[in-house]
């Protein structure tokens, strides 16, 4: 099961830009790395993340396999009102992880 | 023998006896500037992006190719009318062009995303933006990647 | 390439191993690395090694083994009963006198006291738990126990830091004594200090403990590493952390 953090302020002035970090725990692997005896180790990445506001579309990213190990992804969100932010990681075997976070915009 | 990519680095590669041909024909070849220039044409359709507007950044001074801290950001009001749509971002020498695409939104604020890359040797990294209006921006920056010292791999 | 500076490095360099590095000239791994690597490790969000914290916590909390106890059960929140442990580390073992480091530790707390088998060297959960145990110690300082029991294997981990290895026939202190701040091909040296560990390794793509990082030097030398748990690589430490004593602990450390 992946796990991750998430740095987003849970108080926000109406009109501010906030900044959010995310960092997940995955493997990340290539599907170019050979195991032990020689073998290549299957691609299994994060493929896609996704950042919703009360499922508005925030943020969004296609990964490919040159994304770091445990991937890190730092963007900006227009604080226009309060509501639940989604965090949404899906990877190459169809796990996905989601995280939620409230914020309040005043 | 697993460079980055599982790739052997020059450094391995020198450390190999001639055995080691073999080993390195089998593993996958890496991307090359053409092969970047091909997956840009097939995600601007063939238009050619104009300088300007959209920036990446990359330190200078980089101890690792494995976690490579990368930004990007592209000048625009962010507004429904007018804002980016997409920022993605290539290489030229590792296994595969491509490294992420980041999509944006008027709720995004700014278009503004830092990540960390992974990049197999010095090369050319470029960042095309795609505005709401279908227009396209492009910038490029060279990274020197060096080696750690005393790897796990050395031995 | 590297082997080439080895090289010139010998042949340009005095290599008598003399003198330790003054208090005031200590300066943490992190301090050579580079800024942005620097800034990882210090923005709790930015620093993968805390996500292996985060696993720890998890694992603190989970019941292991026979007993059906966890961590937790005996030692409460971590945040109290923990605080300090890892800067203290390696200690004597009272039940058989003998000295143990943080991982070993766990492992016996694990078959003593919950009854379950130990994990093994660098698996996940090891360093994760030892990761969270560490965690509690971050900017505390390295305080290594008054204990005479400890003193003869302080001394062989020093006379192990000063013994020249391998076919490239170098001491630990030639390098990191007598010669940090100098380049080794394109990486600075630093003065292998064990405050940051286990660390998230950039070339490792992952966390690994001192001795991991120890056999990788090893290996650098072109010396057959010591056995992870060996006696050899905990008379290290223990020398490693007297050596640091009074420096900051930074767990999870960041390095290239």
């Amino acid at each position: 099961m992946a796990r991750a953090l998430i740095n987003i302020p849970a108080k926000a002035a109406k009109g501010q830009i906030i900044e959010i970090k995310t960092l997940v725990s995955h493997p990340m692997e290539t599907g170019f790395r050979p195991d032990n005896q020689g073998k290549l180790i299957p691609r299994d990445i994060i493929n896609r993340f996704e950042c919703e506001i009360d499922g508005e579309r925030i943020f969004a990213a296609d990964l490919y396999p040159a994304m770091s190990a445990n991937p890190f992804l730092t963007f900006t969100l227009l604080a226009e009102r309060s509501g639940e932010v989604t965090f949404r990681w899906k990877d190459d075997r169809g796990e996905i992880t989601e995280e939620k976070r409230k914020l309040v915009v005043e | 023998m697993n460079g980055l990519f599982g790739i052997p680095t020059r450094r391995e590669f020198l450390a190999l006896g001639a055995g080691a041909a073999a080993a390195l024909a089998a593993s996958p070849s890496n991307a090359t500037p053409e092969a970047m220039e091909k997956a840009i044409r097939e995600y601007t359709g063939g238009i050619s992006p104009m300088p300007g507007r959209v920036k990446i950044d990359i330190p200078v001074l980089l101890e690792s190719g494995s976690a490579v801290p990368t930004t990007v950001t592209c000048e625009s009001p962010m507004t429904a009318a007018d804002h980016v749509k997409e920022i993605a971002i290539f290489n030229e020498r590792n296994p595969l062009p491509n490294v992420a695409i980041f999509h944006f939104s008027s709720k995004s604020g700014r278009a503004f995303a830092a990540t960390r890359i992974r990049l197999g040797d010095s090369q050319k990294v470029v960042a095309i933006a795609r505005m709401s209006d279908g227009s396209l921006y492009t910038d490029a920056i060279e990274v020197v990647v060096t080696l750690p010292a005393c790897s796990e791999d050395f031995g | 390439m590297i082997r080439t500076a080895l090289i010139a490095f010998t042949t340009t360099v005095a290599v008598t191993a003399i003198a330790q590095i003054a208090p005031g000239e200590r300066r943490s791994g992190a301090e050579f690395m580079s800024p942005s690597t620097q800034a990882m490790q210090k923005d709790d969000t930015s620093n993968p090694g805390m996500l292996a914290a985060l696993e720890g916590e998890t694992l603190w909390n989970a019941p292991a083994g026979n007993e059906g106890k966890s961590c937790a059960s005996c030692h409460g929140p971590a945040d109290k009963s923990m605080k300090g442990v890892a800067a203290r580390y390696p200690a004597i073992h009272q039940s058989t006198s003998m000295p143990v480091d943080l991982q070993g530790r766990i492992n016996l707390c694990r078959s003593d006291n919950q009854k379950a088998s130990p994990l093994r060297f660098e698996s996940r959960e090891l360093l994760a738990l030892t990761t969270y145990v560490a965690l509690q110690s971050r900017g505390m300082p390295v305080s290594p126990p008054d204990d005479a029991r400890l003193d003869p294997f302080r001394n062989q981990g020093e006379t192990l830091w000063r013994q020249r290895f391998g076919q490239l026939n170098f001491s630990c202190a030639q390098c990191h004594d007598d010669n940090w701040g100098k380049r080794l091909g394109s990486a600075p040296i630093p003065q292998a200090h064990p405050n940051g560990y286990p660390i998230y390794r950039l070339e490792w793509q992952g966390m690994g403990s001192l001795q991991r990082r120890l056999r990788n030097c090893m290996a650098g030398v072109r010396a057959e590493p010591f056995g992870f748990g060996s006696d050899e690589f905990i008379a290290l430490e223990l020398y490693l952390m007297s050596r640091a004593a009074g420096m900051p602990m930074e767990t999870p450390g960041v390095r290239p």
